[in-house]
């Protein structure tokens, strides 16, 4: 059980300022969410290159690794660190060796997220802790997820975490139970794919992923979604240009959404909206349940 | 006239405030600064009018008796649920489940309720000027919903003696329950409740009625998928 | 001709038992699924597989009388300003007005202000009676909110937030028509004689997250003064326990899957949620996890019938214990007293569940006024209070020959078990081992 943000950006001029109405939003879901918090931030970038978040398993292996990149590929690479996890940048000619050199060396690092525009942090701790050590207050960013976590039938791990990525630049944060997730994941397995965790959410994100895959686009995805996976869920999912919205039929667990010119925003319940700036004037609504919502950036 | 600034004092100061009113004379009380606060003006047992100048968030004026509260914005889960007199009018929309459990009193919603309006109610007036979402009228045992817009999937399934007038669609009718004739004496109701709500540009022959065809109250086993 | 050969000896497939067979003809022949009250009647483990360790060389038995071993428990000390405060740690469980007639409310509400303990209303809501009778009573907030309202919200020592219960984890109230007196109708908002369907769910929360949310609605109704408690039936105690604890709750209420239920399918009391004795052990690591076994108070209940039974509850890390049937039992409920009645109703003392069909003999579980009236709240409230002390003194005994000044002091590490599966549930080790299944090595 949950708490999800999103925001979507209409107006340029509040990019800057991205990170810090994230973390805002995102702080007013503590309660929901006391046990870990997370976020995925997408911003403009050069299409040449792209960004892998680690999160290696000690400070003297992400030392270690980022060593061993730079001897890998001299000057290829750009390292930052956040608390726990690590971004790297490089370009998208490397990026299929960059990850196959992590694997072959430094297979505890988990690979958090990889994406032209996306960077995902999530960590255990409380929502406002998790913003100011992953720097989140100084990002800018076009659109993004937050997620805090109240974890229902799986252990309070950094892995159980939201959102968890599906693909590059693709994320999902969930609040909800699903209810027949373990018959699922063994399906998907079948089909490939490899879990982390007991947790349910984990096997939603698989199944968007395996749906793309397929060939379906997000929106044809988020509909299968309704057929396949049983329970409750309000899922909101980011993608490149933009982010997507779904619940389930029986719509218990909440969403309210708030359109102004200036962005488009989701929270689980109003107080994550009341940070926004002129929230008081938006329009204030509630996604029907059984019915995908889109919303995309025309331009990079 | 007494004034809160949620900005600038906790709920507990407000509710407790509120309920110490009982003893006080009626008296026009306004709180600014909502921005989604849970449980606001939850419990108030007095004659006493409350405006909210915001958007609420869960269970605002929860249990209510007696007050008059005017919440001046949008309300979350739950507005005057198990309401048990007084009045209570949404200027925005309001979410899920509103009115939930009411005994008593009138619940005005200017704008749109999302599912599950008068889920359960047991004597309330509910009146909507826009639409109810889906499930709404579950198991609603007494009292009444009029919506002015249109009702979602299920209105009124498992109910038992709550009456719903619609004017506009009903996208599906839930279990046991059906059309029912408008006989005068429903007419006559309707008029009453949309004058109480203070709509004067409706008439009561633009509904249609809807309850329960009471097939559902014991049990026979050719009834068995409809549970 | 074989007719002199021997004949294998007729057999009944272990399967197809007697009551299954008799089952399947009932279904066949109403088409409706059988309803009935009362708890998980098969056998499973319980605390019978469990064995206390007496005094010995190393510890030391505290005589009676003059050394003392206390019994009180205080409930609901992690919030409220006005916690409840307790003589003994065995409760009254929820059972309603509708389910139970006045009668039986009303000696419930004396048998246990007698003994210092609370009571707690059911699915319909609170009568004067009772409040009138209980000292402390507890007040539940179910799916159905039938009755619910502020005034008896604040006339409440505490609210039980109902989210499940043992006999039918996931299912909601059952109140058949028969049942429905006018009174009861009155109080539900129901029409006179029809049958009652109950949600599964709240109608404006569902999930942890949520609960958190109405549970603040709660206190802030009461202003903060009563202590809220949730209660969940035993499915997956760990997690539940977890989660009522992040809600907000002051008190946790775990029911088992022996607890009673008024009416409901047999199917649902039989096979949905876990026995009393495997439940306990993974609420209590739930709490000790959080660093809030103690501050957050446990109540057991399902199938406690016993001194032995509330003592083994509290050593595994319980805080009290809640009875439902056994008080009813004490009140008079299946007594052999009425075995002519029963039978012509087709069933025996000690086996008769029909609750639903209010024809109960023994006046207990039916709105009847003339069945209703063979019960004297106040003999019956003795009889409960006599139970009562009976539970509290068979406790002390135990826990004073295993050197305890309280009952409280109580420890896992006094048990032992009989059995490998009581073992494994109980976390203890078998009689005479050192293995606890499952957590020590063989």
């Amino acid at each position: 059980m949950c708490g999800i943000v999103g925001l979507f950006l209409r107006d340029a001029s509040l990019k800057p300022e991205f990170g810090s109405l994230l973390a805002a939003m995102l702080e007013t879901m503590t309660e929901r969410g006391p046990d870990s918090a997370g976020f995925a931030v997408y911003n403009d970038s050069d299409a040449a290159s792209v960004k892998i978040v680690v999160r290696p398993q000690s400070e003297s292996q992400t030392a270690g690794l980022i060593r061993g990149l730079e001897e890998f590929a001299p000057g290829a690479y750009d390292f930052t660190v956040r608390y726990t996890h690590l971004l790297v940048r490089t370009g998208k000619d490397n990026l299929g060796k960059t990850l196959a050199y992590l694997a072959d060396n430094y297979a505890g690092a988990e690979i958090i997220s990889v994406g032209e525009k996306m960077e995902l942090y999530k960590e255990i701790g409380l929502a406002a802790d998790i913003s100011r050590e992953f720097g989140l207050l100084q990002m800018a960013g076009t659109h993004g997820v937050g997620h805090t976590r109240m974890a229902t039938e799986s252990a309070v791990t950094t892995d159980g975490a939201h959102p968890f990525t599906t693909a590059s630049d693709q994320c999902l944060v969930h609040n909800g139970s699903l209810s027949n997730h373990n018959n699922l994941r063994r399906q998907l397995i079948k089909q490939g794919l490899t879990f982390r965790t007991r947790n349910d959410s984990e096997v939603a994100a698989g199944y968007l992923s395996w749906r793309l895959k397929e060939h379906d686009n997000l929106g044809v995805a988020l509909e299968h979604t309704l057929d396949d996976l049983d329970g409750f869920f309000t899922f909101v999912v980011g993608t490149a240009n933009g982010f997507g919205v779904l619940r389930d039929p029986i719509a218990c667990k909440p969403a309210v959404m708030v359109e102004t010119d200036q962005y488009v925003a989701f929270g689980s319940e109003y107080r994550a909206l009341a940070p926004l700036p002129g929230v008081e004037k938006g329009r204030v609504w509630e996604p029907e349940p059984a019915k995908v919502y889109f919303w995309e950036r025309n331009h990079a | 006239m007494p004034e809160f600034d949620l900005d600038h004092c906790a709920l507990r100061d407000v509710n407790s405030a509120l309920h110490e009113a009982s003893k006080e004379a009626a008296n026009a009380w306004v709180i600014s600064n909502p921005r989604g606060t849970h449980a606001l003006a939850a419990g108030v047992d007095a004659p006493i009018n409350i405006t909210i100048e915001g958007n609420v968030g869960y269970y605002c004026a929860g249990m209510n008796k007696q007050a008059d509260i005017t919440i001046d914005g949008s309300a979350g889960v739950g507005v005057a649920e198990n309401m048990m007199s007084g009045r209570v009018h949404v200027k925005g929309d309001a979410s899920q489940a509103a009115g939930a459990t009411a005994h008593g009193g009138l619940l005005i919603i200017d704008g749109d309720a999302s599912a599950r309006c008068g889920i359960s109610l047991k004597g309330a007036d509910i009146v909507v000027k826009g639409s109810i979402g889906h499930m709404s009228a579950f198991m609603a045992q007494a009292g009444n919903i009029v919506v002015l817009g249109d009702a979602g999937d299920a209105l009124g399934d498992s109910i038992y003696e709550a009456k719903l007038f619609v004017r506009g669609k009903v996208k599906s009718l839930g279990a046991d329950c059906i059309e029912k004739e408008m006989t005068d004496v429903n007419i006559e109701l309707l008029t009453s409740l949309l004058a109480k709500a203070g709509i004067e540009d409706v008439s009561a022959s633009e509904f249609k009625r809807y309850g329960s065809a009471r097939k559902l109250y014991n049990f026979k086993v050719d009834n068995a998928l409809s549970y | 001709m074989k007719s002199d050969a021997p004949r294998t000896t007729p057999r009944k497939a272990s399967a197809f038992d007697d009551y299954s067979l008799s089952e399947i003809r009932r279904a066949a022949a109403t088409g409706i699924y059988d309803i009935r009250g009362g708890g998980a009647k098969r056998k499973v483990p319980h605390f019978d597989d469990l064995l206390f360790l007496g005094a010995s060389f190393s510890r030391y038995p505290l005589e009676g009388y003059r050394e003392r071993c206390d019994t009180n428990v205080t409930l609901g000390t992690r919030f409220a300003k006005n916690p409840i405060e307790l003589d003994i740690p065995i409760t009254i469980a929820g059972m309603s007005f509708g389910s139970l007639s006045a009668q039986a409310k009303e000696a419930l509400g004396r048998g246990a202000s007698i003994a210092g303990t609370s009571t707690t209303t059911g699915d319909g809501g609170m009568t004067p009676e009772e409040r009138g009778q209980s000292k402390k009573l507890v007040y539940q907030y179910l799916p159905s909110r039938y009755g619910m309202n502020p005034d008896d919200l604040r006339k409440a020592d505490a609210i039980e937030v109902v989210v499940g219960q043992g006999a039918k984890p996931g299912g909601g109230g059952m109140l058949l028509g028969q049942k429905i007196s006018d009174r009861v109708a009155e109080m539900r908002t129901l029409p006179k004689g029809v049958d009652q369907r109950s949600s599964c769910r709240h109608p404006d929360w569902t999930g942890p997250d949520d609960l958190e949310i109405k549970i603040i609605e709660l206190r802030e109704i009461t202003d903060w003064k009563v202590p809220i408690y949730i209660k969940v039936g035993a499915t997956r105690p760990y997690y539940d326990i977890s989660l009522a604890v992040k809600s907000g709750a002051d008190v946790v209420v775990l029911d088992g899957m022996q607890g009673g239920t008024a009416a409901t399918q047999e199917v649902f009391i039989e096979h949905v949620g876990i026995p009393t004795l495997a439940a306990i052990r993974p609420a209590v690591q739930a709490l000790q996890d959080l660093g809030v076994h103690r501050e957050v108070q446990l109540i057991v209940s399902g199938g406690i019938r016993n001194g032995a039974d509330v003592a083994k509850a509290l050593a595994l890390g319980a805080d009290a214990v809640s009875i439902g049937c056994a008080a009813l039992t004490a009140l008079g409920d299946n007594d052999p007293h009425y075995e002519a009645e029963y039978n012509a109703l087709g069933s025996t003392a000690g086996a008769y569940d029909d609750w639903h069909l209010g024809l109960d003999p023994a006046g207990i579980t039916t709105q009847d006024p003339e069945l209703a009236s063979r019960l004297d709240p106040v003999a019956a409230g003795r009889r409960l209070a006599n139970y009562l002390a009976v539970l509290t003194l068979e406790a002390q005994t135990i826990a004073r020959a295993c050197g305890k000044s309280h009952v409280h002091n109580l420890e896992p590490e006094d048990l032992v078990a009989l059995t490998v599966e009581a073992a494994a549930m109980a976390r203890v080790p078998l009689a005479g081992t050192e293995w606890i299944p499952g957590v020590t090595p063989y």
